[in-house]
């Protein structure tokens, strides 16, 4: 099925057997052979759409070798041949690289450790300044010393030759193939054949999607478009490349010597792309029922909407894996390198098409639970003798079955009962828990909300104290309750602080709140139980009152300093006092600098980037915040932050308890009140309506031979199994690593049971169980068939944010880059077809995965740039250590819509294209979201009508950007546009905040961070320059 | 003057002051003879109708060390303009002022009948007077409402200017800021965390400039440059706001799980009203006025722990050093007394609970401080609602009949010194009605000895004003005139003056040493001054002047302030606390509690205090100070069943039954604090009160051999005023002794 590859030869190489494509096919990786499956679809490249089935061959004739070159070049000089000017000054880019040399050597200094290659997770975390040496020296020992470097330059250049028709054979299927470097020789040779292919590929190819997706409708012209301003940047990209990857491009002179090397740059519409992947997904799975009935069965992308049935599997809305079919022993896991990890969402939202999950309800026998290994009844438990026994999938004990719960089987060893019960047949149910699983076997009471507000002077000033009282009182109105009850069971209570906190009783028989200020911020306690937390409904007037009052009451107020710890300690108590668990909603604005316990003072020290030290800057300045966050998962207290700052608040240390909790942290930047009040508003309401539990502690159980090891989110571990969470919403997610302890049975598969023992809205205590079956092979092939690129990056994001808490950023850099080419370079050894070396082939699976990684490695948390906020970094580190996968998509390759091609007659969103400059066009208006932000950009020869319809202005010049909201004009575009706002907006834990950009305008500099595929402002390498470091790197593998 | 007692009698309504002996020996060893020590007993501020202030300041004595007060005794020379201290002999010009001086235009001070004058000092801010109230939240439904509502009185009898605070405490200390508008505010402490003053007042933010939020709220920043009068505020700009605040005090809201005690911070409850005022109003007349329901079981000044199962020391625990938490305690409210005192507040102890609450070692804070101590079951009881209500009772004047930060200075002649005071005060400042001395002369000289008491204290109207009083008595050699000196004694002040020594001892000593130190004194005054022949008890006889005293000896020996079986420590400290402060003829009663009967024989009339008063058809009324008891006969409490008293014709009964009622009223009418009143009949269970009060002259070992059929025998092993006087002959005609 999936075996669509690209395969682009240079035409230098050997023919390979089975290879019937013909050169030109290449230049365009379109291969219509291909356009059968799904998953081959290339971009701009359009033609491309190389969806390679096995059995269609390509017309073309066999891929030309070396000796080729001749007819090459006389067929780029039959055409037009523009990509490839002529052999590059080969001189000047070995120079370029050679002082390269040593520092790429320099990073590998121990050749010496033998052990075998460790993936990335258990490196970054395992690895101290001082051990990363021998990490190092894995990836050193298993890849190729840096002085045999690939002819990486090559692969640069190499991509602009024609590509060479994928190779649908047996031997590489699924894979595709990238065109080793070319030679000069091979450039001109392949060109020549190209535009003739080109055009056949197009027709016989899957046209429409590509003229859909390119805005300029036909690709062979976006390429000639696109090379001249490529050919001019290449050199200095080329050198930021190098500078990213030290030892990223070795030694690729000396094998270049022989063919001459072009100047050009790859054609970037030639290379993978994203967006032909989701968009292929989306078409062949969109919209469909996609049923959870097979073990280890691929899920569609998380960008393709569907529905899904759960038939035995948990939906991956809950569980995704980076691979759903996991290697059968520990030695091909480490051959492959890569991750087996769940990014598991227990508390996902589903749709309302979908049917949400079965409370099963075993009175107070409780949950059915294998005796030994204490998993829950499940799918994979398999009843024998008659129905009386069962045994374990997990760990195989036999257990007798509860009299309670015994039932005969039928025919087929299956229950009679087993689809009357969600436990025997569905891969996600509900569980009521007994006391046993409550704290002090006591029933729990329902959670309460507490509200703190800082009201020092900056708040005050702003507006901001106005605003949150002022739009509390109707938010409380929609406390998120259980559907069948009436009211929220949640309680509320209030507390205002600046570097003395105010509690307040807001009883219901009072006719006024009260105030109680507690002023001993050292230590700090509850100075009210009764009255503080309460029933909204009850107390409402006595809370209007308060609300209404709270602004005038510290109108007067300059006072600056602010306390922090004693805050979230204050409710802690409070919950404690109270005896529920419960969620801080706390809106700080400043650094904590009064006396007290957690006073941070500024430390933001630019010095320290790109040094051994720069990991401080992640850390918590004291450990008062660690022992706090500990306390407060104790007693199911659940702290979410919203942050105002103006500057340097240290984000690293006050983020560190909304992390370990569970909770979220919300940053607004110089909050402005007209600009930022509707992002704010739309966070706290939101936040304060999600479905969430409390109180949880989830176990990962697995099947035997392997576990869970490292577990990745908004946690707390105390010990290696438990992973407890003050609370978890629907938005976070954990992700999980598994290892090897034993061999893996291709039989049994290996199962996954995530059990979440958590308390409900309304008080009641409860298990959320997902079960999940996974395949196992003995064959890599299987392994990189089925793996998840989005879950991939999910995870390696995780484990290296977590990295930058213990290791240099350019070491968590090398261990991704390498990382990445290890896993390819294993795919390229042991599951493609034999082909030279030089080519670059990339497992189906993993197609976008060099962009992906690009774009995690320019993230700017692992950018080491002075310019960047040291606050931002440590913000966007938390953000997404709890993201799902969907959102960490999103969030590293974000969706860039253009809009002047909107058809106002359709609902379906406009086709996305690739976040890079070179889709922009001066006259196209584009929108681009990456869950955080969201951009409206404006060409400065936007069609007039559609400004006019969009903000009722006559032109360009007249757009007022100063707006975070657009207008509301009666206008088909417009309606449509915010209609598509809305759209991306929907099931986003974060409000982006849209800004305007004018092309060519100052602004502009922030939108181009986005366009992920370009080179960096602030550095990173282009997704076409990565893609060569990474090509060489896997040649030097290989070698 | 023609008797001792009139001349006694007519000294304590002008002065104040009774002196054990009027007429004074010359000698320092005389003195020591004498047996009760030459002492008095002063009521400083002994409401004087008849004694306008004037308006002036007083004429003080140049001579720096001495600084005595022009007064009646001094010799003046009215040509030369100068007087003649009588203390110290300095000579001193008068001032400018007194220019117009001559024998027929005296000013006041020199008039003889103006001993004791009253000066009003003019100068100096006058602030006005603070109430703060401390108010203990972990009380029952009944008792808080009940408290609430007097506390809600109490703001209308304040002076409208001023000042009040309101300080709740349970588990937490609340400091209530009093502010006309918005919601209420309270500063919150922890219970069990002990502040030093410094911490209390930045924490309330009464530093200046550490604060600047607290300017923030108000009301006018300008005005009130004191951040303080966020806590204080004047009764007649906030009474309304602290009547609703007041109104919705709620329970402690802490949970009480069974078999424990409610937590409560009394100690740091304290501690912060005492800080709060030494930080804003030191040196100005201030209350803080404790209501509390039950013993600080938490912080500092714990008293108990909260398990219901230990019980609260006893005085058996104290002896067998049980009591773990005692001392710690009484530190804790020592320090905080003196710094009250120091500061010239008071503190008032009202405590209503059925068990005890600690005021044996809050008492202190009372005791040192000048401030009332109340006990009761309940603040639900009239006892405890018309006790404080007293308190804001006004003199005829209108004004408080409470004074402020007053020191008492006491200048001597140089025979005299001072040996001490005992009496509520701490060294150097004193406020209260009553104190007193005790001296010793060293130097004997003819004439007269002259002392002069002078006291300082801001008036209730907030007047600073000056108090003096000067006093003269006459030096007589023993040998030669033990005559005069037997008739100079006055036995009352005597018995009252060797009571408090004898309170103030058994503070520190075990009991039965201060009994035995009591007898010892008694039979050796009764050897000096008893006329008997050696070894004869017979012949035993005391003067006039001196007959009633073995009598109160004997009764003093039985009383709660010596004796603590049966009492609670907490009780022996109430009991004691007032022993030590009320003037002589209270005292005595509290020694002696009076018994009056009614019967159809005749008029009321006084009664022995003997178990043979006791008659079936009498109506007793006993008045032992802290109690009233109304007690029914037999034959009385028969009658009464019989309904006779709704009987037209026995109207007489009716009356009879109403008499001690009514004189009952009247006692209680006038009595701070007010007494248990108790009404019980013959065998009735309150008739213990009286049981065992009365002396036992007929008890279970001697009833029948008396072979009387009067009186009501005394279940007990005591001894009867007739066994103890017939030892104490034969034990002062031995000359063994």
């Amino acid at each position: 099925m999936s075996q669509q590859g690209y395969v682009a030869t240079p035409p230098y190489s050997q023919p390979q057997p089975g290879i019937g494509l013909s050169p030109p096919h290449y230049g365009h990786y379109g291969d219509p052979s291909h356009t059968a499956s799904p998953t081959g679809m290339m971009k701009p490249a359009g033609p491309l759409g190389v969806t390679a089935t096995g059995g269609m061959l390509p017309p073309g004739p066999p891929p030309p070798g070396p000796h080729q070159f001749g007819q090459n070049g006389a067929h780029a000089a039959g055409h037009p041949q523009q990509r490839f000017p002529g052999p590059p000054p080969v001189n000047n880019v070995a120079s370029s690289y050679a002082p390269y040399q040593p520092s790429a050597q320099s990073s590998y200094p121990s050749p010496m450790s033998t052990s075998s290659v460790t993936q990335l997770g258990s490196q970054l975390s395992a690895m101290q300044i001082n051990s990363y040496g021998s990490g190092m020296a894995h990836a050193g020992s298993g890849m190729a010393p840096p002085s045999q470097g690939p002819p990486g330059p090559l692969s640069a250049t190499s991509l602009q030759t024609p590509p060479r028709p994928p190779q649908p054979s047996i031997l590489q299927p699924g894979s595709q193939v990238l065109p080793p470097p070319p030679t000069t020789l091979n450039g001109p040779g392949a060109s020549p054949l190209l535009p003739p292919m080109y055009r056949p590929d197009g027709l016989s190819g899957p046209p429409p999607p590509n003229s859909q997706y390119q805005p300029p409708p036909l690709p062979g012209q976006t390429l000639g478009a696109g090379y001249p301003p490529q050919q001019a940047n290449s050199g200095p990209q080329m050198a930021g490349a190098q500078l990213s990857y030290p030892g990223g491009f070795p030694g690729g002179p000396a094998q270049l010597a022989g063919p001459p090397q072009p100047q050009k740059k790859l054609d970037p519409d030639s290379i993978p792309s994203p967006i032909q992947v989701i968009e292929n997904d989306r078409a062949s799975r969109g919209g469909q029922v996609y049923a959870t009935n097979t073990r280890g069965q691929i899920p569609p992308l998380v960008t393709t909407d569907c529905i899904i049935q759960d038939q035995g599997n948990a939906s991956p809305r809950f569980i995704r894996c980076t691979t759903y079919c996991f290697p059968c022993t520990s030695d091909m896991a480490k051959q492959a390198q890569i991750p087996l990890a769940a990014v598991i969402k227990p508390f996902a939202t589903i749709p309302s098409n979908e049917s949400p999950l079965y409370l099963v309800n075993h009175g107070e026998s409780g949950p059915v639970r294998c005796n030994r290994c204490k998993a829950y009844m499940c799918p994979f438990m398999q009843f024998i003798e008659g129905g009386r026994r069962y045994q374990c999938g997990f760990c195989n004990c036999v257990n007798d079955v509860p009299p309670f719960y015994f039932q005969h089987l039928d025919h087929i060893g299956r229950r009679l009962d087993h689809y009357e019960k969600p436990e025997l047949s569905l891969g996600s149910y509900e569980y009521v828990a007994t006391l046993d699983y409550c704290r002090k076997n006591k029933p729990p009471n329902p959670p309460a909300f507490i509200f703190m507000i800082d009201v020092s002077y900056s708040n005050i000033k702003n507006g901001l104290v106005k605003l949150i009282c002022e739009e509390l009182k109707t938010m409380l109105e929609k406390l998120p309750k259980e559907e069948q009850e009436e009211m929220s069971a949640i309680r509320v209570g209030f507390i205002t602080y600046n570097k003395v906190l105010h509690f307040f009783n807001v009883k219901s028989n009072l006719a006024q709140p009260q105030m109680m200020v507690v002023t001993d911020v050292g230590e700090v306690f509850v100075p009210l139980l009764d009255g503080f937390l309460v029933n909204y409904q009850e107390s409402q007037s006595v809370i209007h009152n308060l609300l209404d009052q709270i602004p005038d009451m510290f109108a007067d107020s300059n006072e600056n300093e602010t306390v922090f710890a004693p805050v979230i300690q204050a409710g802690m108590e409070a919950l404690k006092a109270a005896d529920c668990p419960g969620k801080l909603f706390i809106f700080h604005s400043s650094l904590p600098t009064a006396e007290a316990p957690g006073k941070l003072k500024n430390r933001d020290d630019k010095k320290l980037v790109n040094t051994d030290k720069e990991k401080i800057l992640f850390q918590p300045q004291t450990n008062v915040y660690d022992s706090l966050a500990k306390d407060c998962v104790a007693h199911g207290c659940s702290v979410t932050l919203f942050l105002f700052p103006s500057q340097y608040v240290d984000v690293a240390s006050l983020g560190l308890v909304p992390q370990l909790t569970g909770g979220t942290l919300y940053k607004y930047n110089n909050f402005q009140m007209h600009l930022d009040r509707q992002q704010f508003l739309n966070d706290l309401r939101n936040d304060i309506e999600k479905k969430i539990g409390f109180d949880a502690i989830m176990r990962v159980r697995t099947s035997t031979g392997f576990r869970a090891t490292d577990f990745f989110g908004g946690i707390l571990m105390n010990n290696t199994t438990d992973v407890e969470m003050a609370a978890i919403d629907c938005d976070k997610a954990v992700t999980v690593e598994f290892k090897h302890d034993d061999k893996l049975s291709e039989d049994t598969g290996a199962l996954i049971q995530c059990a979440v023992l958590y308390t409900t809205i309304s008080g009641q205590r409860r298990l959320r169980i997902h079960n999940l079956g996974l395949n196992c092979s003995s064959q890599l092939a299987d392994l990189y068939k089925s793996c998840e690129t989005d879950a991939l990056i999910n995870f390696f994001a995780k484990s290296a944010f977590k990295a930058v808490l213990h290791q240099p950023l350019k070491v968590i850099r090398e261990i991704l880059v390498n990382q990445t080419a290890h896993m390819l370079a294993c795919y390229r050894k042991n599951c493609a077809s034999p082909s030279a070396a030089s080519q670059l082939i990339l497992p189906d699976s993993m197609k976008v995965l060099p962009v992906y990684m690009n774009c995690l490695l320019k993230n700017c948390v692992l950018l080491s740039r002075p310019e960047i906020s040291t606050d931002e970094r440590a913000y966007q580190r938390q953000l997404v250590m709890t993201m799902g996968v969907a959102d960490s998509q999103l969030f590293f390759y974000p969706q860039l819509l253009p809009i002047h091609t909107l058809d106002v007659k359709s609902t379906m969103l406009p086709a996305a294209v690739r976040c890079s400059e070179s889709r922009l066009s001066e006259e196209g208006i584009f929108l681009l979201a990456n869950g955080l932000h969201m951009f409206l950009w404006l060409g400065v020869s936007s069609p007039p009508e559609l400004i006019q319809g969009i903000f009722n202005v006559p032109s360009f010049a007249h757009i007022n950007t100063d707006m975070t909201l657009l207008p509301e004009v009666g206008n088909p575009y417009s309606q449509q546009l915010r209609m598509i706002m809305g759209i991306i907006q929907q099931k986003r834990p974060y409000s982006m905040k849209l800004t305007i950009v004018k092309q060519r305008e100052q602004p502009e500099m922030v939108f181009r961070q986005f366009l992920v595929e370009d080179k960096g402002l602030y550095g990173g390498s282009s997704y076409v320059d990565f893609l060569c470091c990474v090509h060489k790197e896997i040649c030097q593998l290989l070698n | 003057m023609a008797t001792y007692l009139e001349f006694i009698q007519q000294n304590e309504e002008r002065d104040g002051v009774r002196f054990s002996w009027n007429v004074w020996p010359s000698s320092r060893l005389e003195a020591t003879r004498m047996v009760v020590p030459l002492a008095c007993l002063l009521t400083p501020l002994k409401e004087r109708p008849d004694l306008p202030p004037v308006q002036y300041e007083p004429v003080l004595c140049s001579r720096p060390t001495c600084k005595a007060v022009l007064n009646p005794l001094c010799q003046v020379d009215y040509r030369a303009k100068l007087w003649a201290c009588n203390f110290c002999f300095q000579r001193n010009q008068f001032p400018p002022a007194y220019g117009g001086i001559s024998e027929v235009n005296q000013p006041a001070e020199l008039m003889p009948q103006f001993s004791t004058i009253e000066y009003m000092i003019q100068r100096g801010a006058q602030s006005p007077l603070i109430f703060l109230y401390v108010v203990d939240t972990c009380l029952e439904e009944d008792d808080l409402q009940a408290l609430k509502e007097s506390l809600q009185m109490s703001l209308s009898l304040l002076p409208p200017d001023a000042l009040v605070g309101l300080i709740t405490f349970g588990r937490m200390v609340q400091v209530h800021e009093l502010s006309c508008e918005g919601i209420s505010k309270s500063y919150v402490f922890r219970g069990t965390k002990d502040l030093t003053a410094k911490q209390i007042q930045d924490m309330l933010g009464l530093t200046k400039p550490a604060m600047p939020m607290q300017q923030a709220r108000p009301v006018q920043p300008q005005e009130h440059p004191f951040a303080s009068t966020r806590f204080l505020q004047p009764v007649h700009k906030i009474d309304m706001n602290l009547t609703d605040l007041l109104g919705e005090l709620q329970r402690d809201p802490w949970p009480v799980t069974q078999g424990k005690r409610p937590l409560r911070s009394t100690g740091v409850a304290l501690s912060i009203a005492v800080g709060l005022l030494e930080g804003t109003f030191p040196n100005t007349g201030a209350r803080i006025m404790l209501f509390t329901g039950g013993p600080p079981t938490q912080g500092p000044g714990m008293v108990v722990g909260d398990e219901l199962k230990i019980p609260i020391r006893s005085w058996h625990d104290i002896e067998k050093d049980n009591a773990r938490f005692m001392k710690k305690a009484t530190k804790h409210y020592e320090m905080l007394a003196n710094r009250t005192a120091a500061n010239g507040h008071c503190i008032d102890i009202y405590a209503c609970a059925l068990d005890q609450t600690g005021l044996l070692e809050m008492k202190c804070c009372a005791n040192l401080t000048g401030g009332y101590m109340v006990m009761g079951d309940s603040f639900n009881t009239s006892l405890f609602k018309q006790t404080f209500q007293r308190i804001f009772t006004k003199d005829f004047n209108g004004d408080f009949r409470m004074a402020f930060g007053a020191t008492l200075d006491v200048k001597t002649s140089r025979e005299l010194k001072i040996a001490g005071a005992i009496g509520p005060c701490v060294s150097l400042n004193v406020k209260g009605p009553c104190v007193s001395e005790n001296h010793n002369a060293p130097i004997p000289q003819g004439g007269r000895g002259a002392i002069q008491f002078v006291t300082h204290y801001q008036h209730s109207s907030t007047q600073r004003r000056i108090r003096v009083t000067t006093i003269a008595r006459n030096w007589a050699d023993v040998q030669s005139q033990l005559r005069h000196i037997e008739a100079a004694f006055d036995q009352e002040a005597a018995a009252v003056l060797m009571a408090r020594l004898g309170v103030f001892r058994a503070e520190s000593e075990e009991g039965p040493d201060v009994l035995r130190w009591l007898d010892r004194q008694l039979i050796r005054l009764c050897q000096k001054f008893g006329q008997y022949n050696k070894e004869d008890p017979t012949s035993f006889r005391l003067s006039d002047s001196f007959s009633l005293y073995p009598q109160f000896m004997f009764h003093l020996r039985r009383s709660p302030f010596l004796q603590v079986f049966n009492n609670s420590p907490d009780e022996s400290s109430y009991y004691r606390h007032h022993f030590a402060r009320q003037d002589l003829t209270q005292s005595l009663i509290m020694i002696q509690p009076i018994l009056y009967s009614y019967s159809f024989h005749g008029p009321p009339e006084p009664v022995l205090l003997d178990s043979s008063s006791i008659l079936a058809d009498r109506i007793l009324l006993m008045d032992t100070f802290f109690q009233i008891v109304i007690y029914l006969g037999e034959t009385i409490a028969q009658w009464r069943k019989a309904g006779y008293q709704d009987m037209p014709e026995y109207e007489n009964f009716k009356h009879l039954l109403q008499a001690p009622l009514d004189d009952a009223q009247e006692i209680l009418q006038a009595r701070f604090p007010m007494p248990r009143y108790i009404n019980t009949e013959h065998g009735g269970s309150q008739a213990r009160f009286l049981l065992s009060k009365v002396n036992p002259s007929q008890t279970h070992n001697n009833l029948y051999a008396w072979g009387q059929e009067t009186g009501a025998p005394i279940l007990t092993d005591d001894v009867s005023l007739q066994v103890f006087m017939d030892h104490l002959k034969k034990l002062a005609v031995s000359s063994a002794c």
